[in-house]
């Protein structure tokens, strides 16, 4: 809109980057965490995360096979996609994207496949039919386990694991550093943002495990391993803080240095981002599960089921937070003119190629898949063990 | 009268098989001659040349005809704009408002702001600054935008992705993704009438010569000469991307 105080240059008028652009850091950053939180079990020795350890793996996956599905989405020539690959342009902070998501992706379907190793040769001798076929074609015809391979597929895991915590932060930084990185637009621009981004990504993949965890037990009538549900909701407790608190620390630093850019900044927090940055983002699903895993993680005397449940609660509250930290990134950034001088507007339109329901969509998918990859890779079943 | 019907009709598909093979061997010569002749230039012979673009904003008169002969010059997508013109409005109580009703393709037919009396007023002709160290080319993950050896940002619209990651970067907000193509598009400066001696569209529909084009190697070219003369300065030069399209009356109010 052209108001007499408001200008924004002819070409601005369109947002190009959509909500799709919006939904791949959310998806990324749900892989990155998931992955780091499965890698604390395998890495660091957290034995209380090990029925967990698994099930973050898998999710790390479902999530990592539909990160592109938006991007692909919104690209102009999504037949060229592969250009990234074959044509990159080292300059260019986007090109190695092809390469790191293939190098992680990598990274976690071997660890898929050694962790659960043992268990599919299990299976496979177990089932009949077209699925011992499957399973055979899984474990790639190997059925040689015992106590020797079990160690080597140990340390193999353990390998991968360690080797992925800086792929994951590489992966989901980077993303950051895609948005951090551009000199033109002012509430991107910054060395910190992919710092926040990889801290938001471990409360997204935190959140969502302990949503998954709760939610599929509740459904099958069982109760969760208390004390790894626990120690996950006060390691989102404190990755929250430190998430939220450089996000803010940020805006406070611009806002202190008081230079042009904030002039043009504070019109967008007080202006298109107040209800969705200020209200909804830092108000409502910041300080709200801060205040509630506060209470779970300080309270001894709290009953386990109000306990879970609370804590079940500030996991999907935390999971907006992270969907809405993108959505003011991407969005609201694109929202400040150049021109320094006005905003623009955004909607993504209901039925739109790029709009709200292919977006539930693409996030809903990962949900779907992971479903599946349950039949194959059971989450939550005793590790079957070489006798 | 069989006979002669046989004999006639022979006759006559025999002739127009011969005018039609006629009419096709000539049209061959006479279509296959081009009344231009395709002109190969080494890149040798290309980085003699500098192009770069100056414009006088106190020349501009706001008429918008530089942007409707880009328009048909270049077949811009409605509402996306390789050039257009800015109109700067300061009233007697320092206030600055700024528009640019659908790029000026229809030039500034009403004042839209008078509430206070308007003390000084100027139009600011954009375009994109083919930058030396342009942020789009730096960005572009496939190359697909690129210097050519003349100094002119190109994009290279058979291998771009349409990412979209050259408009974000771009600081000037030049350019746009053609939704048509699925690629990114901006101003080439008229890149195939330059190669052709031509002056870019816009500089020659310019009616104030507002907009100077030229060599920025030859010591001799117009452009050269005027910024050897004039105090100019370029939009933005703080984020170091060293636009070469270089304003003449350029007021800190444009960004």
């Amino acid at each position: 809109m052209q108001t007499p105080d408001s200008f924004v240059f002819p070409n601005e008028l369109h947002v190009t980057w959509t909500v799709m652009i919006v939904l791949y850091p959310y998806i990324t950053g749900m892989v990155a965490g998931a992955f780091i939180v499965s890698s604390f079990y395998h890495v660091f020795g957290m034995e209380k995360l090990k029925p967990i350890a698994k099930f973050a793996l898998v999710s790390s996956l479902a999530f990592l096979c539909f990160a592109t599905v938006p991007l692909l989405n919104h690209l102009g020539r999504p037949d060229r996609a592969f250009n990234i690959m074959v044509t990159p342009n080292f300059n260019s902070a986007m090109s190695g994207f092809g390469f790191v998501y293939l190098f992680y992706m990598t990274i976690v379907v071997l660890e898929i496949w050694f962790s659960y190793r043992a268990e599919l040769i299990n299976k496979y001798l177990r089932s009949k039919g077209i699925v011992k076929q499957i399973y055979r074609f899984i474990i790639l015809g190997n059925t040689t386990v015992n106590d020797s391979t079990i160690v080597y597929d140990r340390k193999i895991v353990t390998f991968l694991a360690a080797f992925g915590i800086p792929v994951a932060c590489v992966l989901h930084g980077y993303v950051g550093f895609l948005f951090g990185s551009i000199k033109a637009n002012l509430w991107w621009s910054t060395p910190l943002m992919f710092i926040i981004f990889i801290f938001s990504a471990i409360v997204s993949g935190l959140a969502v495990l302990i949503f998954l965890y709760q939610f599929v037990h509740w459904i099958r009538r069982k109760t969760v391993n208390q004390e790894s549900y626990e120690l996950m909701a006060k390691w989102l407790w404190g990755f929250m803080i430190i998430a939220v608190v450089l996000e803010l620390m940020e805006v406070l630093s611009i806002s202190y240095e008081n230079t042009e850019r904030w002039e043009v900044l504070q019109l967008l927090i007080n202006g298109k981002l107040k209800i969705s940055y200020v209200y909804l983002q830092i108000f409502v699903f910041s300080l709200g599960p801060f205040l509630i895993l506060s209470a779970t993680s300080l309270i001894k005397s709290m009953p386990i089921k109000l306990k879970n449940f609370l804590i079940w609660l500030s996991s999907g509250m935390l999971l907006i937070q992270v969907l809405l930290m993108r959505w003011n990134v991407v969005i609201g950034g694109q929202l400040v003119s150049k021109s320094m001088r006005g905003f623009t507007e955004y909607f993504p339109g209901y039925f739109d190629k790029e709009g709200l329901l292919v977006s539930f969509g693409i996030i809903l998918v990962p949900f779907i898949l992971l479903m599946l990859f349950d039949k194959l890779f059971p989450f939550f079943e005793k590790p079957w063990e070489a006798k | 009268m069989d006979k002669i019907d046989k004999i006639e009709r022979r006759q006559f598909l025999k002739i127009g098989l011969y005018t039609t093979a006629g009419i096709m061997m000539g049209s061959l010569f006479a279509f296959s001659k081009t009344d231009r002749e395709i002109l190969y230039k080494s890149p040798e012979d290309l980085s003699k040349f500098d192009w770069g673009f100056l414009v006088d904003t106190t020349r501009c008169i706001g008429c918008g005809a530089c942007v409707r002969a880009c328009k048909v010059e270049n077949n811009v997508p409605d509402s996306y704009f390789r050039t257009w013109v800015e109109r700067y409005e300061i009233d007697i109580n320092g206030k600055v408002r700024v528009d640019s009703p659908n790029g000026a393709m229809d030039s500034f037919k009403d004042d839209n702001f008078n509430e206070a009396e308007i003390v000084k007023a100027f139009f600011v002709p954009k375009l994109c600054n083919h930058c030396y160290d342009s942020a789009c080319t730096q960005v572009c993950p496939v190359g697909a935008t690129y210097d050519s050896p003349d100094g002119v940002v190109l994009i290279d619209k058979d291998r771009c992705v349409g990412c979209g990651y050259c408009v974000q970067a771009c600081p000037y907000g030049c350019r746009y993704i053609d939704h048509e193509k699925g690629v990114a598009d901006k101003c080439t400066l008229c890149y195939h009438r330059i190669q052709r001696g031509e002056a870019p569209a816009c500089v020659n529909a310019c009616p104030r010569a507002a907009r100077i084009f030229g060599n920025l190697k030859d010591p001799e070219s117009k452009i050269r000469k005027i910024l050897n003369l004039r105090r100019y300065g370029t939009l933005k030069p703080d984020l170091g991307t060293n636009p070469k399209c270089y304003y003449i009356g350029l007021d800190m109010e444009v960004k």
